[in-house]
């Protein structure tokens, strides 16, 4: 354990080093970027990092001051997961806040809209919700659980020392400097990719040692067989570093300013982006929760997965099938006919995988249906299979090219993805978190169950709300734009259908608010989960974490 | 290479390639040798989930 421990802190010191004069040159670039600046906005983007780059320095001084590996109460780095859970809760309520005032502001037009200050206009602000939910939140639940998973299931430590912080923090000033960029008007203009070039860069570094410190923890496992949950988490690390890296392709300006020109053109570019858009979803949004799904659910549920062959199969056919779906953003485009099939094609065979795994998932509980009752944290889990399932029919659905002539560019693309972002991506991370924070800061058991039951139903009520109106509203919304006349013309205008509108939107905005408060719910709970001072729910020695999760 | 070279290419060998690869994917997972290990893998998790040793 010494000799250990030693190895470790030479280890440390090594990427306490590196780190530094990775800090180093970026404060270095950001100076140079602050001082040439073409424009201001940019400017303050560099000062922002700048800022932040400083803070890092100090911070790093501090871990030099007391040697990198300090904390060796347990055999797992524990720290950064739960840096990742606070960072979850805290950009998941931002996330859906500024969602909820969108939604509003779909439905109250005038609502913070400034002809002479942009800052908060729908533009402005729409990206910030969508980066927020997806990115800030889905990304560092995905930071948080990954690094969590990977070390029970190989039954090592995390790698790489210092590294998994650096990835933390480093994904964090991604993300300030992302949305503080589109409240000041900066954006690329590529859907779900709007971060300008210098962020998508700083980027790149980070997730590349997201993977090496996910593969060196692989590479040391004390078991031989790797878990299925560490292919999905692979498979969605692997994945977006290709995706980020390719759609981001871009040549900027002036070094010394925001804009930047994509390398693609024309169609080439509006498939590029889809093909990163789509796959945004199945391996962001897809692969990686469930790995998320694989772990937690036979955890909560102290069961093994209902069929381990199903899962490999579930992995393989996701990771053949998903990456071809992404032209079916593209139906009547330029794009040629036989692509618009092939993702087609390729998104209705997308059912076969995505319900095996929702089977997998549900029937892990076969026999112990019971604890639905009892478990309001399993119960969450399994909702947002079931949503999963749901979620990934309809998707299908709207995919072929018949069904998108109505469906397309209207609200029903826009209830299907948060059936699957509210249901499916935001209950399986708020399973995970509430099994997380007892596990971290040794709880027996939550602060309150009863409030997550509370959670669980108005956040429920609130995704039913969304979706039914933006089905209702969608659907009258694309017959109203195709009704003729009986003299030919258009039978409304554009301007009819958006008032139209107006009720559904009062109740998406509705639908939001109760999931926004479900949220708040949820972090008064975990954080009184955290801070519990009753001995009560406080473990006195360290149990197997599922012993606590059969209680 | 030409566009038609790739296109030709992606639609007989790439496509025979891809489905092989899926093939030998699906016969792991269904080997019969195989599932002692997969029922071992399936209990990992919930075995020895130490948080602290």
């Amino acid at each position: 354990m010494a000799v250990d421990a030693g190895v470790q802190q030479g280890a440390g010191r090594l990427d306490v080093w590196a780190i530094g004069a990775i800090i180093l040159i970026g404060a270095y670039l950001t100076l140079w970027g602050a001082s040439h600046a073409t424009d201001s906005r940019f400017a303050i983007q560099m000062w922002t990092a700048l800022v932040a780059f400083i803070a890092g320095a100090i911070a790093l001084f501090g871990v030099l001051g007391r040697g990198p590996t300090a904390d060796q109460s347990s055999r797992y780095e524990n720290g950064v997961v739960k840096a990742g859970v606070v960072a979850s809760m805290f950009w998941g309520i931002a996330g859906f806040l500024v969602g909820v005032v969108i939604a509003a502001q779909l439905a109250f037009p005038n609502l913070l809209y400034f002809e002479d200050w942009g800052w908060t206009n729908f533009g402005r602000l729409r990206p910030l919700h969508t980066s927020a939910v997806i990115f800030a939140f889905g990304g560092n639940v995905l930071i948080a659980t990954s690094f969590y998973v990977v070390q029970r299931t190989c039954r090592a430590r995390l790698a790489g020392g210092l590294w998994p912080w650096f990835v933390f923090w480093g994904y964090q000033l991604f993300i300030v400097l992302a949305g503080t960029g589109y409240l000041l008007g900066i954006t690329e203009g590529r859907e779900y990719a709007e971060p300008p070039w210098y962020t998508d860069l700083g980027l790149t570094l980070v997730w590349v040692v997201y993977l090496l410190v996910f593969l060196g923890t692989i590479w040391k496992r004390q078991e031989k067989h790797i878990y299925v949950a560490n292919w999905f988490y692979l498979a969605f690390i692997v994945t977006i570093a290709m995706l980020h890296i390719v759609n981001n392709l871009a040549v900027p300006v002036s070094l010394g300013g925001w804009f930047s020109y994509s390398l693609f053109s024309g169609v080439q570019d509006a498939l590029t982006q889809w093909w990163y858009g789509h796959n945004a979803v199945g391996f962001f949004l897809t692969a990686g929760f469930l790995g998320i799904m694989y772990y937690f659910i036979p955890k909560q549920a102290d069961r093994p997965v209902y069929s381990y062959r199903l899962s490999i199969i579930h992995f393989w056919a996701l990771i053949f099938l998903y990456i071809w779906a992404g032209p079916h953003h593209l139906h009547y485009t330029a794009l040629p006919q036989w692509a618009q099939t092939l993702g087609m094609t390729f998104s209705i065979m997308l059912w076969m995988p995505s319900w095996g795994g929702m089977i997998n998932g549900l029937m892990t509980l076969s026999g112990a249906w019971d604890k639905l009752r009892t478990d309001p944290v399993l119960r969450m889990l399994v909702v947002s299979v079931a949503f999963y399932g749901m979620s990934t029919f309809e998707g299908p659905v709207m995919s072929i090219r018949a069904v998108n002539s109505l469906s397309h560019y209207t609200d029903w693309t826009i209830g299907h993805v948060h059936s699957g972002a509210l249901g499916w991506v935001g209950f399986v991370s708020f399973g995970a978190l509430y099994c997380l924070v007892p596990w971290l800061w040794k709880r027996k058991t939550l602060f309150s169950n009863a409030l997550v039951e509370w959670h669980f139903w108005i956040s429920t009520i609130g995704i039913v709300l969304y979706i039914t109106s933006m089905w209702v509203a969608g659907i009258m919304q694309g017959l109203m734009w195709r009704a003729y006349n009986e003299f030919g013309f258009l039978e409304y205008s554009f301007v009819e259908t958006v008032e139209a509108m107006h009720p559904y939107y009062i109740i998406r905005a509705l639908g939001g608010a109760l999931f926004l408060i479900g949220a708040l719910i949820m972090a008064y709970n975990l954080w009184r989960t955290a801070t519990a001072r009753d001995p009560a729910h406080v473990r006195a020695t360290d149990i197997p974490a599922q012993a606590v999760a059969a209680e | 290479m030409t566009y038609e070279q790739a296109a030709h290419f992606a639609q007989t060998g790439g496509l025979v390639l891809l489905a092989a690869c899926f093939g030998l994917a699906t016969i792991y997972a269904l080997w019969p040798g195989n599932k002692q290990k997969f029922n071992n893998a399936a209990r990992s998790p919930l075995e020895n989930g130490d948080d602290n040793g």
